[in-house]
């Protein structure tokens, strides 16, 4: 172990520089958020992820955000246990009629302000699940959404993009939200 | 005891079903095939259902065969198999909630996958019954005795995992019961695969465990071609396999340093989170996409390996043949991390073998088997690998299970890149005449995915279903956890590492 520590001193970092946010979603969460989020949240953003019926690639894609190439963790974003400490609520999958009351009861525990990102394309509308007698079209039947990352899975650069156009979005002031 | 085959071909044969036979049973004979079942003949592959049809598909692990038989169900019926076998239990819950099949004298007659939220009843028979959503509270086994208490976990867990809800009840610290109630991410996979395309059902297939994309794709396809009787070219055939080599290193991988992680253990879990995320690297160079979807499809393979590719797979298998060992060392060597490995979870030799446990839960329980190998495919039986297998049945010998998978996936994806033959990569499929059914059975990271479906009118898929290693591991997890400590949960649960999204599909 202590080879290994200490390799971990002398080797350059893993991490990566960080991408810049994503426009479309910084355009659409300008619309979305407003100025009193800034002074609650300030740099930090508080994530529960929600699984509403993925196939679970969406969670692998969202575990790698905490490894050592993404380490989401020194934008101040933090993956939490309960939402009861979430800011962000991060719903994957079609959202099956099984968990739809799990997912609302989840929505109901986190405190205000309060935002829902949609990940996945299934997570959008359905994707290839739509139509099926057992899940909704999407998150926004359940709950209201706030913002959409695409991919199918995506890959954690692009959640990292969304994510950071959230905080971005939180910190720029902008009209309240209608 | 008659052979599996013998057995079969003495029932009513069924044409047009590859590679395996499918037979009709009557009533008696199904009952002997439970017979066999119970006395450890044969083994359960999969059981499912049709409208007025149930089947089953069975393992002759000593003849190395398989056969399907198929019962009719008058009056929707049928003699229960989890009567006498428990390991088919779930399998016939689900067949009730969804054909509204009814296994006679089954013990345990509680819905599995519908939660009374769906709006209609038996979703995918003849007559679909609509149903006001009702969500009866769900009667849990009892317990009953001095100072117990019960913990209820899930559906949301306390992680980015999938859900599902876990039922413990504990004296004191040690868990006397785990329950286990599963069917939260049912999305009716199956009723949308049925009438759809063979290129939306494939879609599907490779929809239905994310983290076994590659597998699930290998396994339709695989049936898809056994229907048809499409010969793929060899080319596909290797790259299939290094796609599939590829998924199960980066699964092993993440696993190992997740089951550490849940031991307080970080360090492991950063060291395989990032060769982890170098494979999912690679793959993305090779093929196009960090977890190889929809690139497996019946003719073939839909992406080509470049120079370019190769050159990334081979420089991220150099790099985990160097940085590898030195974390085995380091897992091997930590008294802290072992303290919480060796001898947690234990899962003995003659429950896995009852419930013919796939993968690493098997293997790591003295269970000798992967599909790769028997029934065994191409060009796996070309390739020099070993299959590790270890008798302890703890959440170390899941561990080390990995590890030499790790290791032999290594091998094989150095063997497929020395030899990869040239050609083309797909065939176009033969148009389908009349019903033909095709079966397959894959070795995914999980253990083995059993595909079975047919094609029919317009070649159009009539049914298709898809049976999860997860349904014969579940059952296993809640005996390997009693007596261990609530604790020690998260540390087994991850060893076993089951899929939620391909049990409940």
């Amino acid at each position: 172990m202590r080879k290994l520590l200490f390799e971990s001193l002398i080797r350059p970092p893993l991490t990566e520089r960080p991408p810049a946010a994503s426009d479309t979603a910084v355009d659409e969460l300008a619309r979305a958020l407003d100025g009193a989020a800034h002074k609650r949240l300030g740099r930090s953003l508080s994530i529960r992820a929600v699984d509403a019926g993925s196939c679970n690639g969406c969670e692998l894609e969202m575990n790698a955000l905490s490894n050592a190439f993404y380490d989401i963790e020194r934008f101040g974003i933090r993956f939490v246990a309960s939402p009861r400490h979430a800011d962000v609520l991060l719903v994957t999958g079609p959202v099956t009629k099984n968990m739809r009351e799990a997912l609302k009861r989840t929505y109901d525990a986190t405190p205000n302000p309060k935002w829902v990102v949609a990940l996945g394309d299934c997570a959008r509308n359905g994707g290839c699940f739509a139509g099926s007698y057992a899940v909704l079209r999407g998150v926004s039947e359940a709950l209201p959404v706030d913002l959409h990352i695409p991919g199918c899975p995506p890959p954690p650069i692009e959640i990292l993009k969304g994510l950071l156009a959230l905080l971005e979005g939180v910190n720029s002031k902008s009209g309240p939200r209608s | 005891m008659p052979a599996l085959i013998d057995f079969i071909l003495a029932g009513q044969r069924v044409e047009k079903h590859a590679p395996w036979p499918r037979a009709v049973a009557t009533p008696r004979t199904w009952s002997f095939a439970i017979e066999q079942l119970v006395e450890g003949h044969w083994s359960l592959l999969g059981l499912w259902g049709e409208p007025i049809t149930v089947h089953m598909a069975l393992l002759d692990e000593n003849a190395k065969d398989i056969g399907v038989v198929s019962l009719e169900c008058r009056d929707g019926r049928y003699p229960s198999v989890g009567r006498l076998h428990a390991p088919a239990l779930r399998l016939e819950r689900a067949a009730a909630d969804l054909f509204g099949l009814l296994p006679q004298g089954a013990p345990d007659t509680r819905p599995w996958l519908d939660h009374g939220h769906w709006g209609v009843s038996y979703p995918l028979a003849t007559r679909v019954r609509t149903s006001a959503p009702t969500a009866s509270p769900y009667p849990f086994l009892p317990t009953e005795g001095e100072s117990l208490h019960q913990i209820p976990v899930g559906p949301v867990h306390a992680g980015i995992i999938e859900p599902g809800h876990f039922r413990f009840t504990a004296s004191g610290e040690t868990v006397v019961r785990l329950e286990e109630r599963l069917g939260y991410t049912h999305k009716g996979i199956e009723g949308l695969m049925a009438g759809s395309d063979i290129d939306r059902a494939g879609k599907l297939a490779g929809r239905i465990s994310g983290d076994s994309t590659v597998a699930y794709s290998l396994a339709f396809a695989r049936a898809v071609e056994a229907a048809l009787g499409i010969q793929v070219p060899s080319r596909a055939v290797w790259l299939r396999a290094l796609m599939a080599e590829l998924e199960r290193l980066a699964n092993h991988l993440g696993d190992i340093g997740a089951i550490c992680n849940d031991a307080a253990f970080a360090i492991m879990h950063a060291h395989c989170g990032a060769l982890r995320e170098r494979v999912l690297r690679a793959s993305d160079a090779a093929f196009g996409h960090r977890l190889v979807r929809d690139l497996i499809v019946p003719g073939g393979v839909a992406s080509e390996l470049g120079e370019e590719g190769a050159r990334a797979v081979r420089s991220v298998i150099a790099e985990i043949r160097q940085r590898f060992p030195h974390l085995i060392e380091l897992y091997d060597n930590t008294a802290s991390l072992q303290d919480r490995t060796v001898g947690t979870g234990r899962l003995n030799v003659q429950l896995a073998r009852q419930y013919a446990a796939g993968g690493y839960v098997g293997r790591a329980s003295g269970r000798d088997f992967d599909a790769r190998r028997s029934p065994g495919y191409s060009p796996y039986d070309e390739l020099n690998f070993e299959i590790a297998v270890l008798k302890e049945g703890d959440v170390n010998a899941r561990v080390w299970i990995r590890i030499r998978e790790v290791e032999q996936s290594l091998s094989l994806i150095e063997q497929i890149l020395e030899r990869l033959p040239g050609g083309p990569i797909r065939v176009d499929l033969a148009a389908a005449d009349g019903p033909r059914e095709g079966m397959a059975l894959v070795e995914g990271f999980r253990g083995d995915i059993l595909a079975w479906l047919r094609i029919g009118k317009g070649g159009l898929v009539e049914r298709c279903h898809l049976r999860d290693p997860s349904w014969f591991q579940w059952p296993l997890l809640e005996a390997a956890i009693e007596g261990n400590i609530v604790a020690d949960f998260p540390l087994c649960n991850k060893s076993f590492n089951c899929s939620y999204s391909g049990h409940d599909l």
